[in-house]
């Protein structure tokens, strides 16, 4: 088997062109998802109960007000974009893979009229839902604790969304080019750890120095955080259009890359 | 939906992965109707011929036509009308048996409402009626396999594609698989299978293609193969001292070959060959007629491929 840029020589560059199939690959994984919804609800609501008790309370005591919000609100609003990130991200990477390397998913429903492109794309917005649910679930905590208020903040589960779609596509394009489950650790540990320590999730950006400040500032969870925040605490973001844009652009370009590239894999 | 008698027509078909070539140059013409076997050893060839009628696999060159449209092009298509069972299983893990069936249909975008009798009476057909509601994990090998065929069926298939739909089942299982493809066959479905189980292939099929290193050696139907590749009748002799082998082969039409202890004579004597066997105390052996395996390891040879 060839491995990483060698996989490209000879590969189909052409523009993905999903279909109706699409539905039928998301609909899938719903299906699996909704019988094993009970352990994975848990796990959504548990996971940012402990996060915003024990960081939130337990922090917010010495650092008081960030923004002009408590900071429980703050780390609430953070955790919201960085959930949908890391859902995303994991989905993309361990069940795609799963999926398609052991499962052998993939090569049963390429014996149907469901192509790749379809399965790519199917799988994106399964990742990017994915991210809405947990994000979700994070915000019915937060308001259930009080660290947020009022029916403005569903405003941002759009924002969930595009955050998801932004990080699914770099997600497939590492499943595409990984020979096992090891690899993984590489792009979550080099890529996605210093996104959510540095991204503003837990401290404003403008904390750090001037020069880390621009190159946080072209990270897409950056972005993220940036229109997720103001939208739950129901304030119209700064630069809406370029977060979006930005994250538009890493879903758009992702996908064009994750099509080509899982193409090459599935498709000799 | 078109005129032709021809469910696939290959011509040139090459496949080459990393300048290693795997099919070189067939010609594939396969009518409408009855089953067409592929036959070969381990890597001749023939699951990546099947990846290209499927449009799983890029041609390398050659054309190929499947239900009267070019391939890969017309890939969607093509495969809505097609069922396919795997080598290997690929059933999803995920979903009960039925559920398998209906999520499968779903890719075809057929919906559950529209399918659900005509996936119980598939179930009730490969005899899993009672398994509906059981875990692909829980269910042997002959129970997938035979889950294969019914979701290969669940869009109604003009034509099924089988790699390989018995290797590693046992008799029982093998035996019910035979009947359900005959049934099959007899409804005007096309069945076209790779096997390397002589038997099977000249039980079920109607026309053979025997395939080595990439290329057809040999192509007909199952006794017109077996009558214009090897002498009619086969004597397997034990214990047999060396000299009978040349008065075996002394004998007119015949052929001997020596595996190990035992000596194999292709005749077209048989009347002199038990004439010069009867006698011998010594020895062994058994008389049979000629059968599609040796037609077969007479053209692919005796060496092992893996």
């Amino acid at each position: 088997m060839n491995h990483g840029l060698v996989l490209l020589r000879g590969a189909d560059w052409s523009l993905p062109s999903p279909a109706w199939a699409t539905l039928a690959v998301w609909r899938r994984n719903f299906l699996v998802w909704r019988k094993l919804f009970g352990p994975s609800l848990l796990f959504n609501f548990g996971e940012p109960l402990l996060y915003l008790l024990g960081l939130g309370y337990g922090l917010g005591r010495f650092i008081g007000e960030v923004e002009g919000m408590t900071y429980i609100a703050f780390l609430a609003t953070g955790l919201l974009a960085s959930s949908s990130m890391n859902t995303s991200t994991f989905e993309g990477l361990y069940s795609v893979y799963t999926r398609m390397v052991p499962q052998q998913t993939y090569d049963g429903m390429l014996a149907t009229p469901v192509d790749v492109d379809d399965i790519v794309l199917g799988e994106m917005l399964w990742c990017a839902t994915k991210g809405v649910i947990s994000s979700t679930a994070i915000l019915i905590v937060a308001l259930g604790l009080g660290a947020l208020q009022g029916w403005q903040s569903l405003a941002c589960l759009p924002a969930f969304f595009l955050t998801g779609l932004c990080f699914a596509g770099p997600a497939l394009v590492v499943s595409a080019l990984s020979r096992s489950y090891d690899f993984f650790a590489y792009y979550v540990t080099l890529i996605i750890t210093p996104m959510y320590i540095f991204g503003g999730v837990f401290y404003p950006v403008t904390n750090l120095p001037p020069f880390a400040q621009s190159l946080v500032g072209m990270l897409p969870l950056t972005h993220a955080v940036a229109l997720v925040r103001p939208l739950a605490t129901g304030r119209m973001p700064a630069e809406f259009a370029l977060h979006v844009m930005v994250l538009a652009a890493w879903a758009v370009i992702g996908f064009y890359f994750a099509a080509v590239l899982i193409r090459r894999r599935l498709i000799q | 939906m078109n005129a032709t008698p021809l469910v696939i027509e290959a011509l040139g078909l090459e496949k080459s992965f990393s300048g290693r070539a795997a099919v070189c140059g067939i010609n594939l013409r396969i009518p409408r109707g009855g089953c067409f076997g592929l036959l070969g050893p381990n890597g001749a060839g023939k699951t990546t011929t099947l990846r290209m009628v499927l449009g799983q696999c890029h041609l390398s060159g050659g054309t190929m036509q499947v239900l009267g449209q070019s391939m890969p092009a017309a890939r969607k298509s093509v495969r809505a009308r097609m069922g396919v069972v795997p080598q290997l299983d690929n059933l999803d893990p995920d979903f009960t048996v039925l559920e398998n069936l209906l999520v499968y249909a779903a890719y075809f975008g057929l919906r559950r409402r529209d399918v659900e009798q005509r996936a119980q009476d598939l179930l009730a057909f490969v005899e899993l009626a009672d398994r509906a509601h059981t875990r692909i994990g829980e269910l042997s090998g002959g129970m997938k396999r035979r889950l294969s065929i019914a979701r290969a069926l669940i869009n109604d298939p003009e034509v099924l594609i089988l790699d390989e739909p018995t290797t590693g089942l046992d008799p029982q299982v093998r035996h019910l698989i035979w009947t359900r493809l005959r049934g099959l066959k007899r409804e005007g479905k096309t069945l076209i299978l790779t096997t390397h189980y002589m038997e099977e292939a000249e039980r079920l099929c109607d026309h053979i293609a025997i395939m080595d290193h990439g290329r057809i050696i040999a192509e007909g139907a199952p006794r017109d193969l077996i009558r214009g590749h090897t002498e009619p009748d086969v004597f397997e002799v034990q214990g047999a001292p060396s000299v009978l082998d040349q008065q075996l082969a002394a004998l007119a039409g015949s052929r001997v070959e020596r595996i190990g202890e035992t000596l194999y004579c292709y005749t077209r004597a048989a009347h002199d060959a038990v004439e010069i066997l009867e006698p011998m105390v010594d020895i062994t052996y058994l008389h049979r007629p000629a059968n599609l395996e040796d037609v077969f390891l007479k053209l692919t040879g005796r060496d092992m491929r893996e």
